[in-house]
């Protein structure tokens, strides 16, 4: 098991737009690098990239639900 | 009626500056504030604070129903608007008439007009206020050709349902025009459905001057112009007043058409007229009118000392102009810089720490504008502006030598700024020449300028 942190404060966001599909599903495969979230900060909007591989579980904040610095975002197995 | 409770409708620095004027006429203030703005300077200052809704704007300071339902629970007669947020919303200024409540600002109606691109361009022609040269509505390849003729090259050529940039083209002669004029058209209908084109003189290299006017309604004046053409991503960073690169002549014809538009619309409150000015050519041309209090006002009030947050209150509440055209005059230089937590050196990053420790510059003729206090959590949900420094002096020398002090004694600890940006920017040889247009600083930046004084400058 690992843990996904947000980088820093903001709002995070499960799909690159309201209209597109989330980055992740329960099962995906996770690769170094791959995005898997975006946090919203001060109108702007950084990509969440995982920092080991392994297989997503689920995430841990609602999609568009505020988040602090080293929130946990999302679970790996 | 004068306003006797104001509401503020706005977060940050600029609440700040509207409470404090309003508490300087008597207003009673009452301050709106979301979930993550419970403790920010404005709250604490005001007389009174209402929450609106979640940290998310949209859920807060953009929920026209939450801000008029908090407004009526308060009591409020009167709702100042700031900038950004609901401040150029017609939806929302109409709302507020409807509930017989006072919108600090123009009317709904006017605001709307002016918000609209192609009806704004119309009333500045009925005004004889001189906009960039073009085709008036979609025209096509061959018309684009006669127009182009007409109006002198270089033009741009953009798509008539366009918008962002895209489709846009600059033709440098007829023989470009040829052949790019085509391009755009297919461009234009495999992106929008539709190849209709329009045609503007591409005025490249311009300068941003504004003009700043104040009507009543009855009457309008102006208090000169400032000049913001250094920008990023289309954000001002550094604005001065007045603008040294015009000549009076040229000043005066600028600021006299501003106030001729202001009157045409029966302008109420606090507006500015945006200006591309082509220095080669020492013209000017209006692009667009800002219905509201803008970031970049202090310098205005440093150049002229009218208080204009405090004037458009009391127009707003039914008073006239407190002063004539020929009672503004303007002494000196100003600039102001935007303080905002980014990081520089790290293609400006936001950075929304707290604020470790604050140290505020100060001195004759030095103004600080901002909502910050020791241990203070600088939200991340919105904007990143922390604050102006604002500076006058004798001359535009003396204002940046004066800028470089102040920004030398502010220290905002626990959290990463722009301030070097700035220090560096005032140290540059063309800066201080006043040599810069819109198109300069994105270049002077990605050439490595700031970079390479990492270490010194801040």
């Amino acid at each position: 098991m690992s843990n996904i942190q947000s980088p820093l404060p903001g709002t995070f966001y499960h799909k690159p737009s309201p209209e597109e599909p989330v980055f992740k599903s329960p099962g995906d495969a996770v690769a170094i690098g791959d995005t898997i979230g975006l946090v919203e900060v001060m109108k702007t909007f950084i990509a969440v990239t995982s920092e080991v591989e392994g297989t997503f579980v689920k995430y841990m904040i609602d999609d568009a639900a505020p988040v602090t610095a080293g929130a946990v975002l999302a679970e790996l197995a | 009626m004068a306003i006797e409770r104001l509401f503020i409708a706005n977060r940050g620095e600029i609440a700040v500056r509207i409470v404090r004027a309003a508490q300087a006429l008597g207003i009673h203030a009452i301050q709106a504030h979301s979930e993550a703005d419970t403790d920010m300077l404005a709250v604490k200052l005001a007389d009174e604070a209402i929450c609106i809704g979640p940290a998310p704007s949209k859920d807060s300071y953009l929920n026209i129903e939450a801000v008029m339902k908090a407004a009526k629970d308060t009591g409020a007669d009167a709702i100042h608007p700031g900038y950004g947020f609901l401040s150029e919303s017609p939806r929302f200024a109409r709302a507020v008439e409807a509930a017989g409540l006072i919108f600090v600002g123009p009317t709904a109606d006017t605001i709307e007009r002016m918000g609209d691109k192609v009806a704004a361009r119309q009333a500045a022609i009925a005004a004889g206020v001189p906009v960039v040269p073009g085709s008036e509505g979609r025209i096509d390849v061959e018309d684009a050709l006669k127009v182009a003729a007409e109006i002198g090259y270089p033009v741009m050529i953009k798509a008539a349902a366009g918008g962002g940039g895209r489709g846009i083209r600059i033709a440098s002669n007829e023989a470009e025009l040829r052949t790019l004029a085509p391009q755009a058209k297919a461009e234009a209908e495999a992106a929008f459905g539709d190849g209709g084109l329009y045609i503007e003189r591409a005025i490249l290299s311009p300068r941003h001057i504004e003009v700043q006017i104040l009507g009543d309604g009855d009457t309008a004046v102006h208090c000169f112009e400032r000049e913001c053409s250094l920008q990023r991503r289309r954000q001002k960073v550094w604005e001065e007043a007045g603008a040294a690169c015009l000549d009076e002549p040229t000043r005066e014809a600028l600021c006299a058409s501003a106030v001729a538009l202001a009157k045409a619309v029966n302008y109420r409150g606090a507006g500015t007229l945006e200006y591309l000015y082509d220095e080669a050519t020492n013209a000017f041309y209006f692009i667009e009118m800002n219905t509201r209090i803008q970031v970049e006002h202090p310098v205005t009030e440093m150049l002229t000392g009218v208080d204009l947050v405090a004037e458009m209150i009391n127009v707003c509440g039914g008073a006239k102009l407190s002063m004539t055209q020929d009672q503004i005059t303007r002494s000196g230089h100003a600039i102001e810089v935007r303080i905002c937590a980014e990081d520089p050196f790290m293609q400006f990053m936001p950075w929304p720490g707290v604020v470790s420790k604050l140290v505020e510059p100060n001195g004759e003729g030095v103004r600080f504008d901002h909502f910050l206090s020791e241990g203070y959590q600088i939200p991340p949900f919105y904007d990143s502006l922390l604050g102006k420094v604002i500076v006058h002096a004798p001359t535009r020398n003396e204002a940046i030598d004066k800028l470089v002090i102040a920004l030398t004694e502010l220290e905002i600890g626990g959290t990463k700024t722009t301030v070097p940006l700035h220090l560096t920017l005032a140290a540059d040889p063309e800066v201080r020449k006043g040599a810069f247009h819109t198109q300069w600083l994105e270049p002077w930046l990605a050439a490595g300028h700031l970079i390479a004084t990492k270490g010194d400058a801040a």
